[in-house]
This record gives structure tokens, C-alpha cells and sequence, in this order.
């Protein structure tokens, strides 16, 4: 895993000193709310609906125990005893107070952690797939190359004001588990003729306007990376609209100019900047593929886990839903649910946190990673610990079963605490985990994925979710409009807009008819919801949200 | 005709802890019901200026709708309605004293 070099800590320590004063002045007087907003953003402070709110950057969703264990000693000491995961692999803390946030972050500082371009016009953090390292798909840990990315564009002087915020993932993998088609640039490892390189995608994106991205290149060289990424970038700065903010990012760029002209343009760039890439970025790339080394594997008996696996049926349902292949032989990767039922998803209470700390560090060759579906990982694990694991998790409400299930929902935070939403998120969420749990139909409808976002601007990835749940405000009442067949992976689409919204008591019914069709339209017990959808399209589903209307047109 | 004025309180967040606020007579509170109503615009947009001035203790100053008819004002949009009583997943926020 990385860790700080001197250069890193001298930095990070300058730039906190720098905030601290900054928070000092708007105190004092001597800064107005004006001019400190853009500061506190640069350092990931937002003034939310009821209180300020701090975005910390998980890198590629990486953390190890010790950083766990400080993220928990933060939520403790100055916030409520709780974190908030989101699917930016960010850990949101909702209810810090503006003196103690320096203090925060300096806490932060000393485990190499830091709350920077976690906002504002800029590269954000970079994310990238949660399975990296482990997963038995995958080509190459994104890992590396997702920190190279991550040093050259944090403080990069040309990109701190760019027309709008801009998100890079990567993924190593076949299977897209990063969601690389729905950001400003998603990048995929790939093979060609035994040498590894990278497919670039540009201009995906969610929000107001949600887009697909297209391939610019499908093969960049490994040393090529950097300087196309500087190249499209540097384009994007030049070329997005500053007019209007809602046609800022790189998706309306593509889209207006098309991929052609776009691929031209940085094509010019990118042979002007190349010769300053002198091979310094490769170096460095080596050094950080080191602190990236595979865990030493060991070999270890299976009886514990078979024997489990046999008598134990909760056991049983918990590692066919939760557990992922991975390379390694006997061992397995574990996604942790932050889904159970009927609680806030994506929300670890601090006791939980220290938990998966001490399960990291004890089974886990001490990592942990975020996923961007709001749950943990630990990706190393053997098969020979996972009965003595379950039962840790079983202890602390860790162990739901429902990876990939109907409960298993994304959801921003909406209207309970941000300040941009137009309806609430987290109960919706709550209600129809609650209600299917009730139902005993979850592990018999399979994989299922629903998104629900407060606002438009998608941050609950809304779009991409089998069936998507949008909050609005219809008169200054909570209403709540439905997508379906939206899809977050390597064949990702855009969901399809099923009809009028929902109150916030019909949705929980609607959602039920909706499943309860698929059900009966399904033709065996192995086609998904999504299958099936794109098998009949909408109007089958649309039938089951909107019984009166078939019955008007009768 | 001039469209008729909805009654309103003033609202912010405060500066150092972020919590909703009200404007009253005497300054700022952090409890709904103490909130001065203005039924006047005139009045409500003098105070608005002089709240929004006092920017080393408050931030994001506006006008919200209320209905006072009952005597103490309550909210007639949900947002406020949320604002005024804290998140629906936890007893967070202002629950956690009134
Ligand atoms: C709480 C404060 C938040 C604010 C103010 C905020 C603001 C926004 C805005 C304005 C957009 C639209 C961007 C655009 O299209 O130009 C957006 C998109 C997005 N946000 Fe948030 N967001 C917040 C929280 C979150 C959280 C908690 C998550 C994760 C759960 C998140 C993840 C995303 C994602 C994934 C998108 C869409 C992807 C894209 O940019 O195309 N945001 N957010
Ligand atoms: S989708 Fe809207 S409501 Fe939800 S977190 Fe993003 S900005 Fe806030």
C-alpha cells in the first residue's frame, strides 16, 4: 500500500497549516464568507443543510487498519460516532464544527490521509475497483497507475480551475466494477500481444445530463498514459463551457464537438507535450508498484470453512452472496454489508469501523477498501478464517447476506443533509429494505440493483441502477421517479424513464409491483431483473407501475 | 395587484457549528417556534439586510415561508420542515435538544 514520502508529509502539513490560518481569519472577521467558500472547498468543507460536512479522500477506495481505526477516532471525537461511505470512495463526515476541522485533518495527516480536491472545479480523487489486487478477472492492480494519477494531478497548477470537477477511474479487470464508462475519463487495463496498456474512455458521465463515455483510444503504451491524460485534459480546459455551468463538463465537450474532432484535438496537444514526459512519471510509477506488492499467500486448511459451509446454513447464505473469487487459491474476497436493513446505507458507526480494523489486520493482511456500492471489502482473506470472521461481523450487525441483492441499495445522502436535494434519499432506501426483508424474497429475486439519488444531480448514480429512483420536489411535495434497465458495468446504459413519479407512500408499493412482475415474467429462476428487462423492455414493468392507467385505456 | 406576501422568518446556518438558525427580535435562535414572523415585505426585507450583514456569526441568510396562524410559526415546505427539526435517520441535529 502507498505510504507518504517526506515530500507527501511536508506538503500535507504546509497545506493544513495554510487552512488553519485561513479558518482563523473567516473566525476573527478578517475573511467573508465569499472568499473563504472556495478555500474550505479546496479542502473538502462543505456547509451542508444542518451542519458542515467533511469529504475525506480513500484513494482508489484503499485504507488499511490503522487509517480505519483513525477514521473511527475522528467520527468520535469531533462528529457523532459515525462515517458515511460514499460512492466516490470518500468517507463524509456530517457534523463537524468549523474550528475543529484543522485539527481534523491534521488527524488525518497522520495517517496520510487528507481532505484535498475532494471538491471544487478539479481532478477528484481517483477511484477504481474495489476487487483490485484480488480479483481473479483481472488483468493488472489499478492501483499503481490510479496513485500515479493521483500525485500528478494533485496541486497540478494548470488544473486547479477547470471548467468544472472532473473524475478519472481505473480498472484493471474485464468486468467493470469501477464504473469507468460513467466518468470524464474511465480507464481499463488491457492486453495486447503480451504487453499491458490502457483502454481511455471520455466523456461518461451522470447528473443532469448522464452519458456513456466513448473509446478516444483502445490502446495507449503504459509510458504514454500520463501525457494523454495531461493532453485531454489540458483540451477540456481549453475547450469546456464556462457559460453555463450545467454544460461544464467533458460529456457536453464530446458531445458538442464530437469524438472525432475531440481526438484530433488532443492528438496536436499531445505530440506538443510529450517530450516534457522524460520517463521521471515510470520511475516513480516502479517505486509505487512496490509499496502495491502482493500479500505473501499462505496455505492453510479448508475444514473449518467446509465444515461451516455444510452445517451452518446462515453461514451458508452469507458466503454465496458475499464473498468474490479471487486469484489466490483458498482465499476468498469478502465484501462487508453496510446495507442491513432498515439502516442508513453506505453509514459504519465508529464501533463498526474498529471492528473491520481489527478483522483487516487479523485475517486480512491488513487491507480494506471502500466500494463505490458503499460497502467494505477486505480482499484477502482465507477461506480457512471465514466461519471465525462471520462471526465477528454477525456480532456487530456486519454480517448481512444481501451483496448485489435488492437491499443492497445506493443512496446519497438527499434531503436528510445535503443542500442541493429536492427529496429525501435514506428512508426511501430504508423502507424498501425493510419491506422485502419482510417479503423473505430477496435471495429469490437474485441480483438486483437499486439507486436512488435526491436531486438530479445523480450523485446516487441513479442512472446506471436496474431500477432507479429519482427524488424530486412536485409542489413542495417529496415525489420520486422511477428508471429502469439502467446497468454500471462494462455494458453499461443509461436507464429508461418508466412514467410519472411516485409520493413517498406509493413508492414503496410501485417498487413491490415492479419486482413482483418480474417475477412472473421471468422465465427461469436464473434470469436477472435486468435480463428479463431487456428481454421484454419497458412495457411489461410499466404495466405493473401503473395498473390504473392499463385499466383507463381498457 | 402586488402579489400578497407570504409570512416569513429569517433563517441561516451559524458560522462556527453550521446548526439552522432564526432571526428574532433579540438576535439568533436555534428553535423555530421563537422565530420572529414578518408579515410585512418591507420590514422582513429591512431585517434580511441587516441579518445577512452580520457575517461573522452567520451564513446563507434567508427569507423561509411559514404559517403562523396557530400563534407559533411552522413550516410549509418540507425542506424547512427538515431544517427545522434535523435528519430522519438519526435523532441528530437540533432532536437532539428540542
Ligand atoms: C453532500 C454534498 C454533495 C454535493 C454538494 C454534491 C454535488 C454534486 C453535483 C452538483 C453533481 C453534478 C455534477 C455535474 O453533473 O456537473 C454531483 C454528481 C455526483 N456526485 Fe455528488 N454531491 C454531494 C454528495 C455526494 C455523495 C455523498 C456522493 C456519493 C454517495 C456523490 C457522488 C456523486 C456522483 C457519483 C455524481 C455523478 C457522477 C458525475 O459527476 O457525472 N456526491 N454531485
Ligand atoms: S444527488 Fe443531489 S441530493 Fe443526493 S447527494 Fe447529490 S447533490 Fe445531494
Amino acid at each position: 500500500m502507498y505510504s507518504y514520502t517526506e515530500f507527501d508529509d511536508t506538503f500535507i502539513a504546509a497545506r493544513n497549516a495554510q487552512f488553519r490560518a485561513q479558518v482563523e481569519r473567516r473566525v476573527d472577521g478578517s475573511l467573508t464568507e465569499d472568499e473563504f467558500k472556495p478555500l474550505r472547498l479546496m479542502n473538502g468543507l462543505y456547509l451542508q443543510l444542518h451542519a458542515y460536512m467533511l469529504r475525506v479522500a480513500i484513494p482508489y477506495g484503499t485504507l488499511n487498519g490503522g487509517q480505519m481505526r483513525q477514521l473511527a477516532f475522528i467520527a468520535d471525537k469531533w462528529d457523532k460516532g459515525y462515517g458515511h461511505f460514499t460512492t466516490r470512495q470518500n468517507i463524509q463526515y456530517n457534523w463537524p464544527e468549523l474550528r475543529d476541522v484543522p485539527d481534523m485533518l491534521d488527524a488525518l495527516a497522520e495517517v496520510d490521509m487528507h481532505a484535498i480536491q475532494t471538491s471544487g472545479n478539479t481532478i477528484r480523487n481517483v477511484t477504481a475497483d474495489h476487487f483490485a489486487g484480488a480479483a481473479a478477472d483481472e488483468v493488472a492492480d489499478p492501483r499503481p497507475i490510479a496513485e500515479l494519477i493521483r500525485q500528478w494531478s494533485t496541486d497540478h497548477p494548470e488544473f486547479q480551475f477547470l471548467p468544472r470537477k472532473f473524475k478519472v477511474a481505473v480498472s484493471g479487470a474485464a468486468h467493470d466494477r469501477a464504473v469507468i464508462k460513467a466518468h470524464d475519463i474511465g480507464l481499463r487495463i488491457v492486453e495486447r500481444d503480451g504487453v499491458q496498456g490502457f483502454e481511455v474512455i471520455v466523456g461518461g458521465g451522470l447528473g443532469r445530463t448522464p452519458m456513456i463515455g466513448k473509446v478516444l483510444y483502445d490502446f495507449v503504451d503504459a509510458e504514454d498514459l500520463l501525457p494523454t491524460l495531461e493532453a485531454i485534459v489540458s483540451v477540456y480546459n481549453l475547450l469546456g463551457r464556462r457559460d453555463n455551468k450545467y454544460k461544464a463538463r467533458i460529456k457536453i465537450t464530446v458531445h458538442e464537438n464530437g469524438i472525432e474532432d475531440i481526438r484530433a484535438r488532443v492528438d496536436a496537444r499531445y505530440a506538443l507535450i510529450r517530450p516534457q514526459f522524460t520517463g521521471v512519471d515510470q520511475q516513480m510509477l516502479s517505486r509505487i508498484e512496490a509499496d502495491f506488492a502482493k500479500p505473501t499467500f499462505k496455505t492453510q486448511s479448508l475444514a473449518a470453512y467446509e465444515s461451516a459451509y455444510t452445517n451452518d446454513p446462515v453461514f451458508r447464505s452469507w458466503a454465496d452472496t458475499n464473498l468474490a473469487v479471487h486469484r489466490a487459491q483458498g482465499y476468498a474476497i469478502v465484501s462487508i454489508s453496510l446495507k442491513a436493513h432498515g439502516k442508513t446505507p453506505g453509514d459504519a458507526s465508529t464501533e463498526q469501523m474498529r471492528v473491520m480494523a481489527d478483522l483487516a489486520e487479523e485475517f486480512g493482511h491488513n487491507e480494506l477498501r471502500i466500494s463505490h456500492e458503499q460497502n467494505v471489502i477486505l480482499p484477502h482473506v482465507h477461506r480457512g478464517d471465514l466461519p471465525a470472521l462471520h462471526a465477528r461481523l454477525k456480532e456487530f450487525g456486519l454480517a448481512t447476506a444481501n451483496i448485489g441483492l435488492i437491499s443492497d441499495i445506493i443512496a446519497c445522502p438527499g434531503m436528510d443533509y445535503c443542500a442541493l436535494a429536492t427529496a429525501r434519499s435514506i428512508p426511501i432506501a430504508q423502507e424498501i429494505a425493510t419491506r422485502f426483508d419482510e417479503l423473505k424474497l430477496e435471495h429469490d429475486v437474485g441480483p438486483l440493483k437499486i439507486k436512488i439519488s435526491g436531486c438530479i444531480n445523480a450523485c446516487g448514480h441513479h442512472h446506471v441502477g436496474h431500477i432507479g429512483i429519482l427524488g424530486l420536489d412536485r409542489a413542495g411535495v417529496e415525489n420520486y421517479q422511477i428508471t429502469l434497465g439502467g446497468d454500471a458495468t462494462e455494458a453499461a446504459a443509461i436507464g429508461e424513464r418508466a412514467g410519472p413519479g411516485f409520493s413517498a407512500d406509493a413508492i414503496i408499493p410501485a417498487i413491490e409491483r415492479l419486482v413482483l412482475a418480474y417475477l412472473d415474467l421471468r422465465t427461469e429462476q436464473s434470469e436477472t431483473f435486468l435480463q428479463t428487462y431487456r428481454r421484454l423492455g419497458l412495457a411489461p414493468f410499466k404495466a405493473a407501475l401503473y395498473p390504473e392507467a392499463q385499466a383507463d385505456a381498457a | 395587484m402586488a402579489k400578497a406576501f407570504t409570512p416569513s422568518v429569517i433563517t441561516a446556518n451559524a458560522l462556527l457549528e453550521g446548526d439552522v438558525i432564526y432571526l428574532t427580535a433579540q438576535g439568533w435562535t436555534r428553535d423555530l417556534a421563537q422565530a420572529e414572523v414578518f408579515d410585512d415585505e418591507a420590514i422582513a426585507e429591512d431585517r434580511l439586510i441587516e441579518a445577512s450583514a452580520q457575517t461573522d456569526q452567520v451564513v446563507g441568510v434567508y427569507l423561509a415561508n411559514v404559517d403562523a396562524s396557530s400563534g407559533t410559526p411552522v413550516s410549509t415546505h418540507f425542506r424547512e420542515a427538515f431544517r427545522a427539526k434535523g435528519p430522519s435517520n438519526y435523532i441528530h441535529g437540533k432532536q437532539e435538544t428540542l
